[in-house]
């Protein structure tokens, strides 16, 4: 722990080994009532990669992303993004929501667009960025339709094109398809593989889905159960070159996901 | 309701009743209880004198003062105690005393610091209407989705910003919802403060039809309000639909 | 979680420093802002009536004294008795018909039909525009004012115990069906349990309306108990016992309230704790 301290921290410029984008460096988070969630968590996150952090239900790992983000204080520790120190959210980072966080009054539209609206894009600047997001993420025709005229997976679409519309390096995704049910799920992870494909950006994800994290990843951190730490670091080295349905009966990806599953079961009971 | 598979909407039975209405007028107790056709002639009558012309005005006119300050003062005051926990425990109390304390009594208070005027009409409005609208502000912004405020943190929102663009928006159901349960309550709030003053409006109305027993009239006055409330109501409850899906969304 | 979004709200939401200052902490003590808050308000009324704002504006102690003086000779409490005589009747006649009117439209569609839109109606409109009407048809005695608090009490208390009744949950009646429950069982067993928090909720918001029914009425169609107080002391410009008779209906009504909150809570925690 002392060590890893001495490593990193007097030089934020380094950003650590090769091309790290996200950092962080032994990070706590106790909550008021006590609660200790993360116990010095270090961590990098290789630039142009999806990194999951996975782990048992409630080991904090959505905290850590939030943390990252901006949206929690840590209790103790620092993450850098870009060599710079995060003090809050910026630009450079964006969020997609487990409850996917869209305004009910706003169109399809309004909603992407949101985040160049509060950095002060002009209108029609802001929308034809946005167009062509909503296209993207497969939602053309959708533009002027409000969220409760969608299903739960076009909403999701809807939340992941507001990420993309700012153009930050780095998107973060939180539980993204926890509330969307199975099919749709495993059709916006195929779209997902291709989007990620397209966009040279980095994936912060989280989930609690073993299947979920293996198809998606180039990286998968396990958490363990709280007070959490980094127990493993999985790469599952997997042909993501043609169909997305092979993926699923890939030997590869088999054994990635019984290895995982075999470590985490000494988390349950 | 159905009857002979046809469905019946439920405000047709009104029309059983108003027959019902009809042939009791007819009988002994229509020295009460006049015939309701004879009300609505009398309606007719009366709706186009000039005493109740003025009446609708000054009624009209302390109504919408003492729902537009109870609106002003209480929509601001509800968000504060959403946002502020001190302004909350200060008066929170204070709103749930006058939430269910007997307004009426405070009447004769307002009429002896403000006289037998508009005032005292306008003033009685505003303390009935004003403390269900200050709560449901305050539920409205305390029920703003968690994910909501942080999706508005993550991309960079001012804190003007993220009150305009967002917690006004996200808190405008439960916003909407109290200021019809607020105007319900002024409806209330005029009649009984001209019932109190009686000199005033349709207290003065009130006052002379009911002192000449001219049951007629006060029943036609009474439907009149009636309508006039259950019209209010419904318009209000109609806006309130109009963003019902926000609520939906919250779940 | 709630609370937690707005004080994200009211905080800069940046520095990952832990935030609890000192004022917090005192907030953070109900109890304390509870009486700074009431001690404000009694402060603020002392001062206001020493000023004086209005000539028919007493001070906060001269109220007092003057609530001691009809306390020590009687006069207050023979008002009260005399004041909740009718408000008693009309409330447990509310109750009664109420609750017993609003079941019977929750579980017949025709009642609910024929009963429904006069009640609807009622909830909205200002039937205090009907006393009036209940002075000729009653005379000036107690009926005229049992029937004030039921036309003021009633209708809440029937559309709370309606929807009490409507919204009890699908999937808990269909339990009882699936075990073959009569209706009689699923009534008694099923939906009245399940209604009852809304509509011991109803009764404490027509013990609130009853209040102002009975004041209403003791206002305006005859002077007596309470209302007689207020008048006779408004009209003798004493009013430091106008404002302790004000004060002390108010302060009664809101103690009786608070009364029925706590049996509530008592009765019905694990219901309101689910839901």
């Amino acid at each position: 722990m002392i060590a890893s301290l001495a490593n990193v921290a007097p030089h934020p410029g380094t950003a650590a080994q090769g091309s790290a984008i996200v950092s962080v460096r032994n990070i706590k988070k106790t909550y008021p009532g006590g609660v200790e969630a993360l116990s010095g968590i270090t961590l990098d996150f290789p630039e142009g990669q999806l990194t999951t952090l996975l782990g048992p239900s409630g080991c904090g790992k959505t905290t850590l992303l939030k943390i990252i983000a901006g949206l929690l204080p840590a209790t103790s520790g620092e993450v850098l993004v870009g060599g710079r120190t995060v003090t809050g959210p910026g630009p450079e980072r964006s969020f997609v929501f487990q409850d996917f966080a869209l305004m009910p009054w706003a169109s399809v539209l309004r909603n992407v667009a949101f985040g160049l609206e509060l950095r002060g894009v002009r209108k029609s600047e802001r929308e034809a960025i946005a167009v062509g997001h909503i296209a993207k993420v497969g939602l053309k025709g959708f533009e002027y339709k409000y969220p409760h005229e969608l299903s739960g997976g076009m909403r999701q679409r809807v939340g992941l094109a507001r990420a993309l519309a700012v153009d930050s390096a780095v998107i973060m995704m939180d539980e993204p398809f926890s509330a969307v049910d199975e099919q749709t799920r495993r059709k916006f992870q195929e779209d997902l593989l291709g989007l990620i494909a397209n966009e040279k950006k980095t994936f912060l994800f989280v989930t609690h889905s073993i299947e979920e994290a293996v198809y998606v990843s180039d990286r998968i951190v396990l958490l363990s159960r709280r007070p959490s730490r980094v127990s493993t670091i999985i790469e599952p080295k997997l042909d993501r070159s043609g169909d997305p349905e092979g993926i699923r009966r890939d030997p590869a990806y088999l054994d990635a996901v019984e290895g995982i599953w075999q470590s985490l079961k000494k988390y349950l009971d | 309701m159905t009857m002979f598979g046809y469905r019946l909407p439920m405000m047709t039975s009104l029309i059983l009743w108003a027959v019902l209405w009809e042939l009791v007028g007819h009988t002994e107790a229509g020295f009460i209880l006049p015939p309701l056709s004879k009300i609505v002639m009398r309606m007719g009558e009366i709706l186009p004198t000039p005493s109740f012309a003025e009446a609708l005005l000054i009624t009209g006119r302390s109504f919408l003062t003492g729902v537009g300050i109870a609106v002003l003062a209480g929509v601001p005051i509800g968000i504060l105690m959403g946002r502020s926990i001190i302004a909350d425990r200060l008066l929170l109390p204070w709103v749930n005393l006058f939430l269910s304390a007997p307004l009426s009594a405070l009447v004769p208070v307002i009429m002896v610091l403000f006289g037998l005027g508009e005032a005292t009409i306008i003033l009685t409005v505003t303390l009935f209407a004003i403390w269900i609208i200050v709560l449901n502000a305050r539920v409205g912004v305390r029920s703003i989705s968690p994910s909501l405020v942080e999706m508005a943190q993550s991309f960079g929102a001012s804190r003007w910003q993220a009150f305009s663009k967002v917690y006004v928006w996200a808190a405008l159901p439960e916003i909407l919802a109290g200021v019809r349960l607020g105007v319900i309550r002024a409806v209330k709030g005029v009649v009984i403060g001209q019932l109190l003053v009686s000199v005033v409006g349709f207290g003065t109305l009130f006052e002379i039809y009911s002192s000449h027993f001219l049951m007629e009239h006060f029943w036609a006055l009474l439907l009149v309000l009636f309508a006039f409330a259950f019209a209010l109501n419904e318009g209000m409850a109609w806006l309130e639909r109009k963003v019902q899906y926000y609520a939906a969304s919250r779940a | 979680m709630p609370v937690a979004a707005t004080n994200d709200f009211t905080e800069p939401a940046v520095a990952p420093v832990a935030s609890s200052t000192s004022l917090r902490q005192i907030a953070s003590h109900p109890l304390t802002l509870r009486f700074v808050s009431f001690g404000l308000l009694l402060v603020a009324w002392e001062y206001a009536g020493r000023i004086p704002i209005s000539v028919a504006f007493p001070t906060f102690l001269e109220t007092m004294r003057g609530l001691l003086d009809m306390a020590g000779d009687g006069s207050l409490l023979k008002a009260f008795l005399i004041t909740l005589k009718p408000l008693i009747a009309g409330l447990m006649i509310s109750i009664a018909l109420g609750v017993g009117l609003g079941l019977l439209m929750g579980l017949s569609r025709f009642s609910e039909w024929l009963l429904g839109p006069i009640f609807i109606i009622a909830q909205a409109a200002p039937l205090a525009a009907l006393i009036p009407v209940l002075t000729f048809a009653y005379g000036i005695g107690l009926t005229a004012k049992i029937m004030t608090v039921c036309i003021m009490a009633m209708p809440v208390i029937v559309m709370n115990t309606l929807s009490a009744v409507r919204n009890t949950p699908v999937s808990l009646v269909e339990m009882g069906r699936a075990f073959l429950g009569t209706r009689s069982q699923i009534i008694t067993r099923i939906i009245l349990p399940a209604a009852s928090p809304m509509i011991f909720a109803g009764l404490r918001l027509g013990a609130a309306a009853a209040f102002i029914g009975i004041v209403l009425a003791e206002l305006l169609i005859t002077p007596t108990g309470i209302g007689d107080l207020i008048s006779y002391h408004q009209s003798v410009a004493d009013y430091p016992k106008m404002y302790a008779s004000i004060f002390s209906i108010i302060v009664f009504s809101v103690l009786f309230i608070e009364c029925l909150e706590r049996v509530e809570t008592v009765l019905f925690r694990p219901e309101k704790h689910a839901s």
